[in-house]
């Protein structure tokens, strides 16, 4: 079962509580984009095995959209943070590094 | 054997919701002159039984009042409010409210909520808003057990609920 905490409520989750948004830190491509970058947009994602960022809605909560770092293969949550952002706080992406040395998502590392 | 508590569907309270910027001013007086009380903080629920106002979210508040008083204290906080970009609705006729009172009517929602149910994490005055079974619902603990929440389309099925997790055998592992 997994358990994140909300930033907003500061509560414990469970993940029936939560709904799941998919796939963090996506920026989005328009009309006026290339066929790549759209294509990117919808379709391309990491798919890593470890080290991944996700958005998560509290749903049966507050209704906010959150961010949360996970393991994709231990599924140990490293923490959860703020949507209004473009990329992980500094502080969570050092607690990452000191847990799994080396790890990069993206050009977060 | 006996039920874990008892459980009573109340008659529809006064509520309103108020979404906006929560650290305002005029916010903070329309809230203070609807009920008395200050803003309270995630998690928590402040005033008694008549008046009182709970956190919702980051940007909404629920502020609970007598049923006949509703349109007047809306009234008053829209003036309060003046021109801040704020919500102010009545929501009394949209919910559904019920009492369970006991001493295990934690036992009661642990059984059909994920929450954290011992007394030290979830004490009097502490407000959640979480999943009821198969629905969203907010309860808060007070002095003889919890009020809960739910939205009026929903309620006959939280009657069901609530009607059948009281029946469960006591575990005491909350206690
Ligand atoms: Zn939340």
């Amino acid at each position: 079962m997994l358990i994140l905490d909300c930033p907003y409520c500061g509560v414990a989750c469970d993940e029936t509580e939560l709904s799941p948004g998919g796939e963090a830190h996506l920026k989005r491509f328009g009309p006026d984009s290339s066929e790549e970058e759209f294509e990117g947009y919808l379709f391309v994602r990491e798919n890593p095995n470890g080290v991944h960022f996700e958005r998560w809605r509290h749903s049966y909560g507050c209704g906010k959209w959150f961010h949360a770092a996970r393991c994709t293969m231990t599924l140990e949550v490293f923490g959860t943070y703020s949507a209004q952002t473009f990329e992980p706080p500094q502080a969570l992406k050092d607690k990452i590094s000191a847990k799994r040395p080396g790890w990069s998502w993206r050009d977060f590392a | 054997m006996a039920d874990l508590a008892t459980v009573s569907r109340l008659p529809a309270s006064g509520m309103i919701t108020l979404r906006g910027d929560l650290s305002g001013a005029k916010i903070k007086k329309a809230v203070k002159a609807a009920c008395g009380q200050g803003i309270p903080v995630s998690g928590e629920i402040l005033g008694d039984g008549a008046r009182a106002v709970a956190w919702m979210s980051p940007d909404e508040l629920l502020v609970m009042v007598p049923y006949g008083d509703v349109q007047a204290v809306i009234d008053a906080m829209n003036k309060a409010l003046g021109g801040v970009h704020a919500l102010v609705a009545d929501v009394s006729d949209a919910r559904g409210l019920f009492r369970v009172e006991g001493g295990s009517a934690h036992e009661v929602l642990a059984r059909v909520c994920p929450v954290d149910l011992h007394a030290a994490s979830f004490g009097v005055g502490q407000f959640r808003r979480t999943r009821l079974a198969q629905v969203a619902a907010a309860f808060w603990r007070h002095d003889t057990g919890f009020d809960v929440v739910c939205f009026l389309s929903v309620a006959d099925y939280v009657d069901g609920v609530l009607g059948n997790a009281v029946t469960a055998p006591r575990v005491g592992a909350l206690d």
